[in-house]
């Protein structure tokens, strides 16, 4: 090992054990976990992941005492060929340090949460034992999280990249052998599959990209390949960093590859927060920044991010105003909000994009915590209601979704003796914000909670979200003009969709008897929120567009360099300001002056195909189906169905193999090589001699006289022959 | 002194006589003696040749031929014995039991 140059490394040797921490706390729970209770589980998950915030801290203190300056640590050699060579060394800079405080600060309070959340839902899908893989799962997302954002080299960054994609893998596939209601069915898993997919084209990308950059710069380690970007010719540079928008429109959900976020909800809901909210997600934003040097050298590229960005961030808006699932709404303003955060990172504007990111990170993940919290209130409620009348059950309103969960997970496992009493009703979503209503009565706290998360989603100010989506628009009303007009729509349905959502959930009567029964979370899932809460409210402290704050953007400098600090633009942030107050009081005039009754169809409808496009995401899942997925399955069965034994004995194998191997024997080297050539030259040269042996046998007449006569004839020759030459 | 024409113009009637003698007889030991008549035909045409020349070659040369021509002899004539023997005849012609 060698310490860096930096003269005061204070406690830079803990930069592994960001990594260590929770790889210890996952193998105790792997090892020992079957003899813990599930308190014990969850503290040793939580207490791994919090030591991990703690080192955090302690590298940021080291960090701000070398004003910022990357500290790097090398843990072990990695590979050494030719010129390449490549460590487990941990860079420790402002912006890696931002980074790890919100992955293991945001995900020590989501573990903490987790422990009530799963706690209940593993009891609601009765599979107890489930507990404990959830931690130790969790614990190494933390980990591949920690190696993507400290690593020193693109290819470091891409084990992390490719672990946290394993671990939404496992995540999102959770509940594997159930649907979105707990029926059996393998649709989490094709979600999971989906994710994985989506996700392996972005990969390709990078890899890609990757691949070039070692072609172009002989190495992948960050100060190396930026110091030599003027030497490296544009062109180049515009491949490496589009094929990393590739990666990035994967990881970070971007149109085109945004499809999979939404079914990744298949998860358990601390994992949407986790993983597909606040930090996995983000790692594109991540990346570019981390590229920065190379993404400013090419402007052309710069502007396809920020178009990218911009277009997915309206895009999604608009599905997520015409979604009735309460998480589905969180996951298309989560893809919306990562277009944001592209859009400002493609822009230049780095800072701006790391700091919506940092926010994003605080109230979605209490947006999405507090979205279980009132579904585990609606599981509470339905089972309330199930035992207190049999008879009279809720209707849900969704005719397709056919059967009662509980009496589905019956099936699955017999000894589930209630299962078998609610037998034969309709089916309960507890996620559909129309069977919802009224649930700030029920449930205050999250109700509190969840408006604390909604106004800093919408761009209220003084709360966090308005400071750093406020910033992105700024910039993008400087660089980008398309972007900026993109983003101020986006922004205007992001404050319609939380205002809807808002309206539907907690306002209004009940719909639904299991909305009337909720029943608010017990301490451990409200006190994380309570925290997230005050970080949603106050997070925009971080980077204020006064004179004498923008605390982050000096932060980020020594990382990302040139950084410009942007005074408040009043203009543009009255604009945005006032669309967002405009939404949400048209969600109230649409959703709350009269209040969304039961069987009530969607305000929304009247606006007819492009509600419906809304609704169903502009069919973009089915486009893909048409366009890729079923003609790949044509392909798989073709594969799977006519190209089988017959095909391969019969025709492969007797007719091509055989076939041509008999050509080749009987026609090609019997006919032609052997009998034709090599028997015709031997025969030939047989007869030859033959016949040349008949013509001068006659010579041999066996008269001594006439031999003499030859002699002598020849002797005469030859000397005439030598006489008259 | 005899010009040298002579001998050459006596030295080519020898060789001829020889030749024909080979050619047209079938004794084996005419053809043998025509074979020592063109031996001393050349003989003659070398020495005549040597003292035209005035070398010792020509007469060293002959000897040599001389010499050979009696080893020739010496191997001939057993030759032509053991024909004789198993033919009962010394008739070239006869000998033909290796013709094509």
């Amino acid at each position: 090992m060698h310490l860096s140059e930096s003269v005061n490394t204070g406690f830079l040797f803990l930069a592994p054990w960001l990594v260590f921490f929770p790889v210890i706390g996952l193998l105790i729970n792997t090892l020992f976990g079957h003899k813990f209770s599930e308190r014990m589980i969850g503290a040793v998950a939580s207490l791994a992941s919090g030591a991990a915030f703690v080192v955090s801290v302690l590298l940021y203190v080291t960090v701000s005492g070398a004003h910022g300056e990357a500290m790097r640590w090398q843990l072990a050699e990695w590979m050494h060929i030719g010129t390449l060579s490549l460590d487990w060394t941990f860079r420790v800079d402002s912006l890696s340090t931002t980074m790890m405080l919100v992955v293991s600060g945001v995900g020590t309070l989501i573990h903490i949460y987790a422990i009530g959340y799963m706690h209940e839902d593993v009891r609601f899908k009765n599979d107890v034992g489930r507990f404990r893989r959830f931690f130790v799962f969790l614990n190494l997302f933390i980990a591949a999280m920690m190696v993507l954002i400290t690593g020193d080299s693109y290819l470091m960054l891409f084990v992390g990249w490719e672990g946290v994609g394993l671990c939404s893998f496992l995540l999102v596939g959770f509940w594997y052998e159930l649907d979105l209601l707990a029926r059996p069915s393998w649709s989490n898993s094709f979600a999971a599959v989906k994710a994985f997919v989506a996700n392996r084209v972005g990969d390709f990308g990078f890899l890609i990209a990757t691949f070039i950059m070692f072609w172009a710069f002989g190495s992948l380690q960050f100060d190396k390949v930026f110091q030599q970007v003027p030497t490296v010719a544009p062109g180049v540079i515009i491949a490496i960093t589009l094929f990393f928008l590739l990666g990035v429109t994967g990881k970070s959900a971007q149109v085109p590859l945004y499809v999979w976020l939404p079914d990744a909800m298949a998860g358990p809901t601390p994992v949407s927060a986790l993983i597909h909210a606040a930090t996995m997600v983000t790692a594109g934003v991540y990346l570019v920044a981390r590229s920065a040097p190379l993404y400013s050298s090419v402007p052309e590229a710069q502007n396809i991010v920020a178009l990218v960005g911009a277009v997915t961030a309206l895009f999604a808006a608009t599905i997520a105003a015409g979604q009735f699932d309460i998480k589905k709404v969180l996951a298309y303003s989560t893809i919306s909000q990562l277009g944001f955060m592209v859009a400002a990172v493609g822009m230049g504007a780095y800072v701006a994009g790391i700091f919506h990111l940092v926010t994003h990170a605080f109230f979605k993940a209490l947006l999405f915590l507090s979205a279980g919290s009132v579904i585990l209130g609606m599981e509470r409620g339905h089972h309330h209601a199930a035992h207190a009348n049999h008879d009279n059950h809720g209707k849900g309103k969704k005719g397709k979704r056919k059967e009662e969960r509980h009496d589905a997970r019956a099936e699955r496992s017999h000894s589930d003796s209630e299962g078998a009493d609610e037998a034969h009703g309709e089916v309960f979503d507890p996620g559909d914000m129309r069977n919802m209503g009224g649930l700030r009565k029920t449930m205050p706290v999250t109700f509190w909670v969840y408006m604390a998360g909604m106004v800093a989603l919408s761009g209220i100010p003084p709360f966090s979200g308005f400071w750093s989506k406020d910033e992105i628009l700024l910039d993008a009303s400087m660089h980008n003009q398309a972007a900026y007009w993109l983003l101020t729509i986006a922004a205007f349905f992001t404050a319609f969709y939380m205002g809807r959502q808002i309206w539907m959930v907690f306002f209004g009567e009940a719909r639904h008897e299991a909305a009337a029964r909720a029943e608010e979370s017990p301490k451990v899932i409200t006190v994380p929120l309570i925290i997230l809460a005050a970080l949603a409210v106050l997070g925009g402290a971080l980077n204020l567009p006064f004179e004498g704050f923008h605390n982050l953007g000096h932060w980020l400098e020594a990382t990302l360099g040139e950084v410009e600090s942007l005074p408040l633009n009043l203009q543009v942030a009255g604009i945005s300001t006032l669309l967002a107050l405009l939404a949400i009081l048209i969600s109230w005039l649409m959703y709350a002056r009269k209040p969304f009754a039961k069987d009530q169809t969607d305000p929304l409808a009247s606006l007819g195909l492009f509600f419906k496009g809304m609704n169903n995401k502009w069919w973009m899942d089915e486009l893909y189906h048409l366009l890729f997925i079923n003609p790949y399955i044509k392909i798989s069965y073709f594969i799977a169905e006519v190209i089988d034994w017959r095909f391969w004995h019969d025709w492969f194998h007797e007719k091509v193999i055989m076939g041509t191997y008999n050509w080749i024997s009987f026609t090609g080297l019997n006919e032609y090589a052997d009998q034709k050539g090599i028997d015709a030259f031997a025969n030939g040269l047989g007869t030859w001699t033959q016949s040349l042996a008949g013509t001068l046998r006659k010579v041999q007449n066996g008269f001594v006289r006439s031999y003499a006569l030859s002699i002598l004839l020849g002797v005469v020759l030859i000397l005439g022959y030598l006489i008259f030459k | 002194m005899i010009p040298v024409d002579y001998y050459i113009i006596l030295s080519a009637i020898l060789f001829t006589i020889g030749v024909l003698g080979v050619l047209v007889r079938r004794n084996a030991l005419i053809i043998f003696m025509s074979i020592e008549l063109m031996l001393n035909a050349a003989n003659l045409a070398i020495v005549a040749f040597g003292s035209v020349f005035e070398s010792f070659s020509g007469q060293i040369f002959v000897f040599f031929v001389i010499a050979v021509a009696a080893a020739e002899v010496a191997v001939g004539l057993a030759l032509i014995v053991e024909i004789f023997r198993s033919k009962r005849s010394i008739d070239v012609d006869q000998v033909s039991s290796l013709k094509g």
